[in-house]
């Protein structure tokens, strides 16, 4: 697919050609030819509009080119848990993921809470093959007790902060964070879960959990925080608050009001909310252990109509790798989380697209312009004539089966082994370079 | 992982009603007091990872009375306390030869996850909130001794359904076989959802109309430990709901009343109904023996 024209390495310019557009940002949705020269976007025209050579050209016949994927939410585990995963394979299995952009959590060990931290996610030793933009925590080693440095945290390179994995709790420190946040135009993001009502629950409260003898976490626990917090987005002039993870109906509600009263309140969801439910958990299935939980049949009807009127901002993964270890054991000492980064266009074009008929444009909008507006992400979420030169190419018609076995994640705790999909990126490109390209 | 090994017991909800008038049947047949030695040889482990009396001893004196030799394993004192996985610790326990594993464990599904990684059977002895299937099928053995069939059954159970794993798979066993329970308590023990477990539950706050017409009352142990914050007075729990003669009185003059032990006289049942002639508390601890023989010899293939 790829013709070389040159043997060197790093092409200065590169023409895909032969696709059809997709860009919601620019509000194209056309068959275009793209041409990206050191590292921006040079030009987009129509087929065979664009004049001089390329060194490299990529034939896009048939295929969907889009800005490249961001994902707002994955976590990383550097540093300190770099058995589960590194940014080098995490970053592989985002480029597999058609992602060219993921923001880090920053509930590794430590915490990354420093603005060395922060440097350090970023640095070239890493060996990150896609844009990473790291998430700094809210508070000191997110004990939710003591605000950290915003301002020497976002000159380090942080788009945002966040105690996630852990909420928020108190009001008066959630304000704060909003406040210093305002003042920055940082915005702040919340895993939004009352943790006072969730002790010792591994998964939703409801007729699973009641078979199973598992404790169940009310979907109340998850609304009732997002409430308060976009109440207090509200009350907080030019204050800056992102919901993630969001699961539940009520949370969904509470997000409307926020929006409708011209809040900047944003939210994402994940692949695994619009697609299973709580009774998939079956008999104490761990790669069905999730925070927030699966949650109900209605749950995901209602998160799939805010996907498509836009109530929700953007598709985030909250890829969270975890060793084998850590979910071959009870249930309820299983660890929290799944990965999702390579299974997730395609859940959104087998779900989304295909069963529940959301416009591709509007999924590309969701994994594009959408996450690039939550962070104000420098110009990535559009091919526009200068735009970061981050492209992802997909067949949205292609089957294929994902063998999490085989995932570029070093973790394997996929709910997806194995599941059949319609949807495949074909290749992943970052500042003008084909970081992934499949087979 | 693989399918748990022929022979398991993971819990009742998913065994047929074939399958529990077999395990019944085989369990009729088996007496303590003439020991048969058809598990010769076989080596059974007891492995609890909770405190255990009546459990643990009637495993214990059932694989003897077939003749297998048993060995107990317990969190305190065995690797457990230094941090072993319970996969290790299955994987051990096969090493050294275990025919066959009983166990108890405070987490649910941890019986199912062992059985998936052995090759033996796994018996499951009561996992956390889950299910407890040899006390089902002890007392559905008990409750057939005294009603001849579950025919036009009517039982109701009383007490923290929510945190019993006796009362979840007593539900999916005596509801296979049509009988109707009436599910009785405060919210906190028996949340509505309840209903939802098997058909023909419904649940009731009020005592009396639980009981009245009913053939079997099931009660439940106010389980302190597992209260877990919830605020539920142990006055206002008495009051309402404990069982006295006059509240008896509402049941069917035959009716039976069960209870897995251990017994808390002055709390869930006053010391006149536990002693009285319909309690059947005792025959159940009985009858334990016997259904376990039949259990494990259905787990190491002996069930002639």
């Amino acid at each position: 697919m790829l013709t070389a024209k040159s043997q060197k390495r790093d092409v200065a310019s590169l023409l895909i050609k032969g696709g059809h557009l997709i860009d919601p940002a620019a509000k194209v949705n056309a068959p275009m030819d793209v041409l990206l020269r050191d590292g921006r976007v040079a030009e987009v025209a129509l087929p065979n509009k664009i004049r001089g050579n390329a060194d490299e050209q990529f034939d896009a016949r048939g295929l969907i080119v889009a800005p490249g994927f961001i994902d707002l939410h994955v976590h990383l585990r550097e540093p300190g848990q770099n058995y589960k995963e590194t940014i080098a394979s995490g970053t592989a299995a985002a480029a597999a993921g058609g992602f060219t952009s993921v923001c880090t959590m920053p509930n590794t060990a430590p915490v990354v809470d420093t603005p060395e931290w922060v440097v350090w996610l970023r640095s070239p030793e890493r060996a990150a093959v896609v844009s990473v933009f790291p998430i700094a925590a809210a508070t000191r080693a997110s004990k939710g007790a003591t605000l950290t440095d915003f301002s020497a945290l976002q000159r380090a390179g942080a788009v945002a902060v966040t105690d996630d994995g852990k909420p928020i709790l108190e009001d008066e420190i959630m304000r704060m964070a909003l406040r210093l946040g305002a003042e920055l135009n940082l915005p702040v993001v919340q895993h939004a879960e009352d943790t006072r009502l969730t002790e010792h629950c591994s998964m939703h409260a409801g007729p699973t959990s009641f078979r199973l003898g598992l404790r169940g976490m009310p979907a109340s626990a998850e609304a009732a925080i997002v409430d308060r917090d976009v109440t207090l987005a509200q009350q907080i002039r030019e204050s800056r608050l992102h919901v993630a993870h969001l699961s539940t109906t009520d949370a969904l509600k509470a997000v409307r009001r926020g929006k409708r009263a011209k809040a900047r309140v944003t939210c994402e969801v994940t692949p695994h909310h619009f697609t299973l439910i709580d009774e998939n958990v079956g008999e104490y299935n761990t790669n069905l252990k999730m925070n927030p939980p699966l949650r109900t049949a209605i749950d995901v009807e209602a998160i799939v109509v805010a996907l498509s009127d836009g109530t929700v901002d953007a598709i985030a993964t909250d890829h969270a790798p975890h060793a084998a270890h850590e979910k071959q054991v009870e249930f309820e000492r299983a660890s929290f989380g799944i990965t999702g980064l390579e299974t997730a266009l395609a859940l959104a074009i087998t779900k989304l697209h295909r069963e529940h008929k959301i416009p591709l444009t509007r999924i590309v909008e969701l994994f594009t312009a959408g996450p690039a507006r939550v962070f104000d992400l420098p110009g990535r979420g559009s091919l526009a004539r200068g735009s970061q030169a981050d492209v992802t190419i997909f067949d949205p018609r292609k089957r294929w089966t994902f063998e999490a076995a085989k995932s570029c994640s070093l973790s394997h705790n996929s709910p997806f082994d194995g599941w059949q999909f319609t949807g495949k990126v074909v290749a992943t490109i970052v500042g003008g370079r084909v970081v992934y390209r499949a087979d | 992982m693989n399918k748990p090994a022929r022979g398991s017991l993971l819990g009742i909800e998913h065994l047929d009603a074939k399958d529990i008038l077999g395990l019944l049947k085989l369990a009729r047949r088996m007496n303590p007091l003439k020991p048969r030695p058809l598990l010769r040889g076989k080596r059974v482990v007891l492995l609890f990872y909770e405190a255990s009396t009546r459990t643990r001893s009637s495993f214990e004196i059932a694989a003897k009375s077939l003749g297998a030799m048993t060995t107990l394993v317990q969190s305190s004192g065995s690797s457990i306390e230094k941090g072993e996985s319970l996969l290790d610790t299955g994987y051990t326990l096969r090493a050294v030869g275990a025919d066959c594993i009983v166990m108890r464990h405070p987490s649910a599904g941890a019986p199912l996850l062992m059985a998936q990684h052995l090759d033996i059977p796994v018996i499951n002895a009561g996992d956390g909130m889950h299910e407890h299937p040899s006390q089902a099928l002890l007392d559905a053995f008990t409750i057939l001794k005294h009603k001849k069939s579950f025919k036009g059954l009517h039982a109701t159970i009383i007490g923290d359904i929510f945190h019993s794993r006796v009362a979840r798979s007593a539900c999916h066993l005596l509801t296979k076989f049509g009988v109707k329970i009436t599910l009785c308590g405060p919210p906190e023990f028996v949340p509505d959802v309840a209903t939802t477990l098997a058909p023909g539950l419904r649940v009731t706050r009020y005592v009396e109309d639980a009981l009245r017409g009913t053939d079997v009352v099931m009660l439940l142990r106010v389980q302190k430990e597992r209260l877990g914050g919830q605020k539920i007075r142990l006055q206002d729990y008495v009051a309402r709901y404990q069982m006295t003669p006059a509240r008896l009185k509402l049941a069917k003059r035959d009716a039976i009343l069960m209870h897995p032990g251990p017994i808390i006289r002055g709390l869930e049942l006053t010391a006149e109904v536990a002693d009285g002639p319909q309690a059947v508390i005792v025959d159940e601890v009985r009858n334990s023996v016997p259904t376990r023989m039949a259990i494990l010899a259905r787990a190491l293939g002996k069930a002639k």
